[in-house]
């Protein structure tokens, strides 16, 4: 009846996850105990959860990235301590914990909380930057979203139902084949991986689609924001990985429930195979993620700079050069298999070339700056953060790249350092730059600066307190993922980067008090006009939050740089331009497609991972079914008429019109 | 194995022991050196130039169109070009010099050691002498050593780091390398690639002896100790954590071909009660 699930499936005996698991499950029943004797319910659902807003979704996807990334966090903490305390000593955490750890915080932090972070800035940003009102299939929009909802609650699920995958972020067979690995971890990562990935493949179609389809009329490709070239390329990076991916995990997954052999010691299965795939996957996987950050530093550079993006058509290039070049260097993942000299230095110097575009980006917003007025905002010290931490882990990078080099830094904790030094210095500082950048936007207030610079502080101290150890343990020759060690050389590195996770878990702390602070003082940091820092491209022309349908006439792009032509255009003759004619506008219906979708998904997901075959049945077909509703569907849109686009637009002119009056008062 | 002993052998890829190291540390601050020369002076233009141009200073000139200048690209393309070209040469070169599988230069004849990674530790098989041990490295200093390397069950990394280059051991598949250690010394050997619950414990020490010490210790070692054969090596395939280290008097020196075309079946994993299991199990020590 319930294939293998059982009692045993809890860890009773484990005092962590279990306490642990009962602290997130009582939040989650409070939360939502508490929405629901609010009566905050039948909004939740209407407003937020059947949306097909591309913004709202936009939104969902950073909160889900935030949940997800204090749950990664806190594994990263537990990681850092293990090791602190593990020097001649078995630490805190069992083996069996601590392998699960570490993959889950890997799975978490690329999967659940890099991409949805930057797939939602992409999601509620490009729309208002290409002049349009939606992106191109809004209700795939929303069932993308909740398929990415539903891998991240099946990771989740693992800490209290069964066990997570102890194989790392990337299962290596033939540790992650049935003889090595029995449990239900390795199924839990890979059904949240499939079902999650599916999500994100129809988000990156659909964001191809808007940017290449959809423009305000004018806005041309070369007029297009740096950010929407960055998604472009990105999107079009997913469209062609994520399969891979997908596929990939699929041949495991014939390999563990029906004894296929593609990876498998024996019958005919070949290891290197999946990695060599699963990097091909991976390596775009990295561009996939630090392309849209390069997007943000580019709008945040200039516009806190006061000047246009410096050499906008070689950034261009190099966003698609990295993007085809991305594909050409998985190999430098495995330098180390043995592959010969010829094809090392093939790979290991088409890994370098991608600096060449990378460096000119670097060159290209340092000449952002170069003749401007830099404004020390929050966003643009995370720009700055980055522009130095980057340059760092780049170099490193490089390093790693050449294969002798690698050949001793491989696997070691050099290498975790890299890539934290790029995701952390590159993703993360970027997501955070823009989730500062565009939240005035969202929500129609400022966040408070001083607690963001406060936390930019700690995050980019605790970054190198935390890291710059791991590059020196690394060259004494220590491994990644090693739940306890003897050499005593390493320990007080390791008590240092604990340190330094510590100081990082402080600017976790300031973010959380900024939102706080920023909502009960939104009245004082409220954005009036919609155009907060004195923005450039088409997002700022409108209010803050914008409407539902975006612009309440399309806007007529005439050059690159959309808004700040139009603005200065009105500065110049003091007034806005006449009131546009108004008309009715059509727009997409709220869906419960996605939600529903999900909803089953996330049964069949748990019923595959325990082998409940006729739950598998029941929840494929429920998911089957809600599309089958969804395209029977008679009306699609519906109408906002003319009266209420005149009214939100008017009542948008008039802070703008007293905006241009006090500009005019101004010496 | 005393704690003592391990300290006072850090393994350190800046302290190389050997040829193979010693290339390898060059290569790596040779273009560390390359990068710097680059990486330093745009960290500190990024500085100088962020507070120079910072809106409350009144000297620094605002441009506020400035956003192209066909000289300024040519440069910011090209220097970050022709260091990856002249990176990429120590790349090739690099490469080609150091890649695992070429025999070192030696006057005498390398000694071939035979490395089978197994659920967790190292077994190391001496064909010609006809001996084996586990969890210990027992090498010549000044001589060559040719690896030839297999796994048992999952994919592991062969690492010693003051020695130099690493690589994986594959079921199925054999791997070589060539490494040398110049004097005597103990050096500490490790599995780089996750494998498992085991794998914090799988490191090893590497005794390089002088010539003469060493033809004594292969002496001892056929005088006591089990012997290593296929059912031998059928106990050894099971998990187990932090074996000590020991030695066989005799291994049958068709075993590592033995593994390598799966004629020994693959390790057998962890054991299993039953054959539903929700949750892998623990291994106990």
């Amino acid at each position: 009846m319930w294939g293998k699930l059982s009692w045993d499936a809890i860890p009773f005996d484990q005092p962590i996850p279990l306490v642990a698991s009962g602290v997130v499950g009582g939040v989650i029943m409070g939360v939502l105990a508490f929405v629901t004797l609010k009566g905050w319910m039948p909004y939740l659902w209407r407003e937020w959860i059947t949306s097909v807003d591309h913004k709202r979704i936009g939104v969902m996807y950073v909160l889900l990235a935030m949940v997800m990334l204090l749950r990664g966090f806190i594994d990263a903490i537990m990681m850092r301590s293990q090791q602190a305390l593990a020097f001649q000593s078995p630490g805190y955490l069992p083996p069996e914990h601590y392998d699960q750890i570490f993959s889950a915080h890997g799975t978490l932090m690329i999967f659940f909380v890099a991409m949805p972070f930057v797939i939602g800035l992409m999601n509620f940003v490009v729309p208002l930057q290409l002049g349009v009102r939606d992106v191109a299939f809004p209700t795939l929009n929303s069932v993308g979203f909740w398929l990415t909802a539903t891998g991240a609650l099946l990771v989740n699920v693992s800490l209290v139902v069964g066990e997570f995958a102890r194989t790392g972020w990337l299962p290596y067979p033939p540790l992650s084949e049935l003889i090595y690995s029995p449990g239900v971890g390795v199924d839990y990562y890979l059904w949240s991986i499939e079902i999650s990935g599916v999500g994100t493949l129809v988000a990156a179609i659909n964001l191809v689609t808007t940017v290449l389809k959809l423009h305000a009329p004018g806005m041309t490709y070369t007029r297009m924001p740096m950010f929407c070239w960055t998604t472009l390329a990105t999107s079009l990076l997913i469209v062609a990985a994520f399969p891979i991916l997908t596929a990939t995990l699929a041949m495991l997954v014939l390999d563990r429930y029906l004894g296929f052999h593609f990876f498998t010691n024996d019958g005919g299965g070949n290891q290197m195979m999946f990695v060599n795939l699963i990097w091909a996957f991976g390596h775009p996987e990295v561009y996939i993620l630090v392309l849209p950050a390069f997007g943000i530093f580019s709008e945040v550079v200039s516009t806190f700079s006061g000047k246009p993006l410096f050499g906008y058509r070689s950034m261009v290039a190099a966003t698609m050069a990295i993007c085809i070049l991305s594909y050409t260097v998985w190999l430098h993942h495995f330098f180390t298999m043995g592959a010969g000299a010829d094809v090392n230095a093939i790979f290991g110097i088409a890994s370098m070339i991608i600096a060449v575009p990378t460096g000119v980006k670097v060159f290209n917003w340092l000449f952002t700056m170069y003749g401007g007025r830099v404004v020390y905002s929050t966003p643009i010290l995370w720009s700055i953060g980055f522009m130095v931490t980057f340059v760092i882990g780049g170099m490193t990078g490089v390093l790693l790249a050449v294969p002798p080099a690698d050949f001793v830094l491989h696997e070691s904790l050099f290498q975790v350092a890299h890539f934290h030094n790029v995701i952390i210095g590159g993703v993360i500082f970027g997501v955070f730059a823009g989730y500062t950048y565009w939240f005035p936007k969202a929500f129609g207030f400022r966040l408070h600066e001083g607690l963001g610079k406060a936390a930019f502080w700690c995050w980019i101290t605790g970054f190198y307190v935390a890291f710059m150890p791991l590059y020196v343990v690394g060259l004494m020759g220590m491994t990644r993922r090693m739940q306890h060690y003897d050499v005593a050389a390493w320990h007080p590195w390791l008590l240092i980067a604990a340190g330094g996770a510590a100081i990082i878990l402080i600017g976790i702390g300031l973010q959380i008090a900024q939102l706080a602070v920023s909502i009960r003082r939104r009245e004082q940091l409220r954005d009036e006009t919609g155009d907060p820092w004195n923005g450039r491209s088409l997002e700022w022309a409108t209010p803050s939050p914008p409407p539902a349908f975006n612009f309440a006439v399309p806007p007529n792009v005439q050059a690159a740089e959309a808004y700040w032509g139009m603005k200065q255009h009105v500065l110049k003759q003091a007034r806005l331009d006449e009131e546009p004619a108004y008309a009715d506008i059509e727009m997409p219906r709220n869906s419960p497609t996605g939600f529903v979708c999900a909803f089953f998904a996330s049964f069949m997901g748990f019923a595959l991972i325990w082998h409940i075959w006729w739950m598998v049945g029941l929840a494929a077909l429920g998911a089957y079914a809600t599309f089958v509703v969804f395209a029977w569907r008679d009306t699609d849109e519906y109408s906002i008429p003319a009266e209420t686009v005149a009214r939100i637009d008017r009542a948008n002119r008039s802070a703008r019109n007293a905006a241009i009056a006090s500009h005019e008062a101004a010496p | 194995m005393a704690p003592i002993v391990l300290t006072g052998c850090q393994p350190a890829v800046l302290d190389p022991q050997g040829p193979v190291g010693l290339a390898q540390k060059m290569i790596l601050i040779d273009s560390l050196a390359i990068m710097l020369a680059i990486v330093i002076p745009t960290i500190a233009a990024t500085f100088a130039v962020a507070w120079w141009f910072r809106a409350s200073n009144e000297r620094a000139r605002y441009l506020p169109d400035w956003a192209y200048s066909g000289r300024i690209e040519l440069i910011t393309w090209s220097i970050p070009l022709l260091t990856i070209m002249l990176l990429g040469g120590v790349a090739w070169i690099g490469s080609h010099d150091l890649d695992p599988a070429k025999p070192l230069p030696s006057n005498t004849p390398p000694l071939e050691v035979q490395v089978v990674s197994l659920d967790w530790k190292w077994l190391f098989i001496y064909p010609g002498q006809r001996v084996a041990s586990v969890n210990q490295l027992v090498v010549p200093a000044g001589m060559p050593i040719h690896f030839s390397l297999t796994s048992a069950s999952v994919m592991n990394v062969f690492f010693v780091p003051q020695l130099g280059s690493m690589i994986y051991t594959m079921n199925g598949m054999r791997t070589q390398l060539y490494l040398q250690a110049d004097a005597p010394g103990t050096f500490r050997g490790l599995s780089a690639h996750f494998s498992g619950d085991g794998f914090p414990d799988m490191h090893f020490d590497v005794l390089a002896l002088p010539a003469e010490r060493f033809a004594a210790w292969i002496e001892a070692t056929h005088n006591t100790g089990p012997t290593l054969d296929s059912g031998s090596y059928a106990d050894l395939a099971m998990q187990s954590i932090n074996t000590h280290p020991f030695t066989f008097r005799a291994a049958d020196p068709e075993l590592f071909q033995q593994i390598v075309t799966q004629k020994l079946p693959p390790g057998p994993g962890p054991r299993t009660e039953r054959s539903h299991q929700s949750v892998s199990p623990r291994t106990e020590d």
